[in-house]
């Protein structure tokens, strides 16, 4: 583990008051055209943190990541990563601050092979994972190489999507629902990697719904519902606030 | 011989599979372009014919007031109407991402009518003489044929710009770049890479592609202001047979086109100016895709 990512994890541990915030968004708004999906964001994610965001379908989990790079043409509000205000930015200046995007529809690339795919995204920032490290993490990715990236089966895709971020340095992913509809060995095999990518201090946005995988790692969950923030509950305070997950989560 | 058999002289049918050889090396190479700019830009460029015209005017100008020859031609004209269709992409075309396919359709139209309507004033609609380079005067006797040496050398030189585009799209990062700038620019974006400056450089590429056809027929056609829009017509026929967005299907389709119609020269001369579209409209109904696109 490099020296950074050691320091990471020590302030992982400090206090509160004292920590970095990798995220720090305030009262963001966003647009797809006409219609109004965010109404006044607040959130803040600290560097080494892994935090959930939860909520019912049309919440605004997916728009909150989409706003944060940059894929919402219409947003308003302050969005801060590492300390730079990023609102009017473009995504691919955005994306050069050490952000890793894994988006809901996996967004594997047809036109290119497995390998392709892999190294398309271009580095970011010193300290990504090798080639070699992320094919030892997802065996089924080197076999499959040479194969048309869409050729691969659901679970081989999500590895991908996931892989392909790790190689390029980013140290904050921002994780769209990485387990949907995904058989349980890949679920587990998605969690182990988190843990890994949790304990060498990466600051993880993980969009779930699937809250017993979120729940076991998560810092604190964001529940949202219509486009706000209602609830943040901290990962001490899962059984007191129980009924905050009964009360915006069940259908 | 089978020709023999059908009654015609062999002179006359490879003649016309050279011609129709060489007309599908054009169909190629703009079609080509084409597919590359749709691609990335989601733009039908009617202004193509206008900047093929410009590649040869570029030439004819380099030779007229610069004096160079047509081999420095071959290489600057098409970076500098490469250069001037990205100045029209940043200033212009880039205005109209996001809205209706038909807004692109119709600025790239006017364009090419401004355009040529400039060149007309300025030289006339007749053409400019342009001439063959000195080393490639002449031709071989190929016993069956008269092979000009100049014709060979437009179908060999446009088949390496076919084959370099295709490299570099298949084998090389820039082409990673473009294939999934292609599929979902937005996401490629969010990776970090600059998708603006490279639709530019996407469409200044088609644009060169463009002018470099240009000058290869500078010597063949002469150089006038509506050069292009004469043939830009059949090479929007092929691009609709091949599918739009396929560099191989550019390519194959080109060549097969021009193939068909010097071969129905040879034995339907009435039928060659429409055999394309014939072409085109079954293709149409039973591939409305064209035969190498995907179905979205
Ligand atoms: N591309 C889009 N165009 C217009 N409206 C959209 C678009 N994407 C999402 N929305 C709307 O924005 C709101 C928030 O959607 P979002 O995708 O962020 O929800 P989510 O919390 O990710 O839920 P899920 O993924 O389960 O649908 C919803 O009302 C949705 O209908
Ligand atoms: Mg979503």
């Amino acid at each position: 583990m490099s020296a950074a990512q050691g320091h990471a994890r020590e302030i992982g541990g400090a206090d509160a008051a004292e920590r970095i915030a990798e995220i720090h968004i305030a009262d963001l708004h966003a647009y797809y055209g006409e219609s109004h999906a965010l109404h006044g964001i607040d959130m803040t994610v600290h560097r080494g943190e892994l935090v959930t965001l939860l909520g019912r379908n049309g919440a605004g989990r997916s728009t909150t990541l989409r706003a944060i790079v940059g894929l919402i043409g219409r947003r308003t509000g302050s969005i801060r990563l590492k300390g730079e205000e990023v609102i009017a930015r473009p995504p691919h200046a955005i994306a050069h601050l050490g952000v890793g995007y894994c988006p809901e529809e996996r967004g594997i690339f047809a036109s290119l092979s497995v390998e392709e795919n892999l190294m398309l995204p271009p580095v970011v920032a010193g300290g990504g994972m090798a080639v070699a490290e992320i094919y030892e993490m997802f065996p089924n990715l080197a076999e499959r190489r040479r194969s048309p990236g869409t050729r691969l089966s659901g679970g081989e895709q999500q590895m991908l999507a996931m892989a392909r971020i790790l190689r390029t340095g980013a140290d904050v992913l921002l994780l769209d629902e990485i387990t949907e509809g995904l058989a349980p060995v890949i679920v587990e095999k998605l969690a182990e990697v988190l843990g890994v990518l949790k304990a060498r201090g990466y600051t993880i946005v993980l969009v779930e719904q699937n809250f017993r995988f979120a729940a076991a790692m998560a810092d604190r969950h964001f529940i949202m519902d219509h486009g706000h923030v209602a609830e943040v509950v901290e990962a001490a305070e899962l059984e007191a606030k129980a009924h905050v997950f009964e009360e915006y989560l069940s259908v | 011989m089978l020709t023999d058999l059908l009654g015609f002289p062999p002179q006359v049918l490879f003649g016309q599979l050279l011609l129709g050889l060489i007309n599908g090396a054009f169909y190629a190479v703009l079609s080509l372009g084409l597919a590359v700019i749709f691609g990335l830009l989601n733009i039908v460029n009617f202004a193509h014919g206008a900047l093929y015209m410009l590649g040869a005017f570029t030439a004819w100008g380099l030779a007229q007031f610069l004096g160079l020859n047509y081999w420095v031609a071959l290489f600057a004209a098409p970076v500098i109407v490469g250069a001037f269709g990205m100045g029209l992409e940043r200033f212009l075309l880039r205005r109209l991402a996001g809205v209706d396919h038909l807004y692109g359709l119709l600025l790239t139209f006017g364009l090419a009518l401004v355009i040529e309507g400039v060149f007309i004033k300025l030289f006339g609609a007749s053409g400019q003489p342009y001439p063959t380079p000195a080393a490639l005067t002449g031709g071989i006797n190929l016993g069956f044929m008269f092979l000009p040496w100049y014709r060979g050398w437009v179908v060999v030189a446009s088949l390496i710009a076919c084959g370099a585009t295709w490299y570099i799209f298949e084998r090389t990062k820039l082409g990673a770049y473009l294939r999934a700038g292609t599929e979902n620019p937005k996401l490629l974006q969010a990776f970090g890479v600059n998708v603006p400056l490279l639709t530019t450089l996407a469409y200044g590429y088609g644009v060169g592609l463009a002018a470099f056809a240009g000058v290869l027929a500078a010597p063949i056609t002469q150089v006038s202001p509506l050069m292009g829009s004469n043939l830009i017509i059949v090479v929007f026929a092929v691009v609709v047979i091949g599918g739009m967005g396929s560099i191989m299907g550019a390519v194959v389709t080109g060549l097969a086109m021009g193939l068909i119609e010097g071969l129905t020269k040879v034995f339907w001369p009435e039928a060659s100016a429409t055999v394309i579209f014939l072409v085109m409209a079954i293709v149409l109904v039973l591939r409305p895709a064209g035969l190498f696109g995907r179905v979205a």
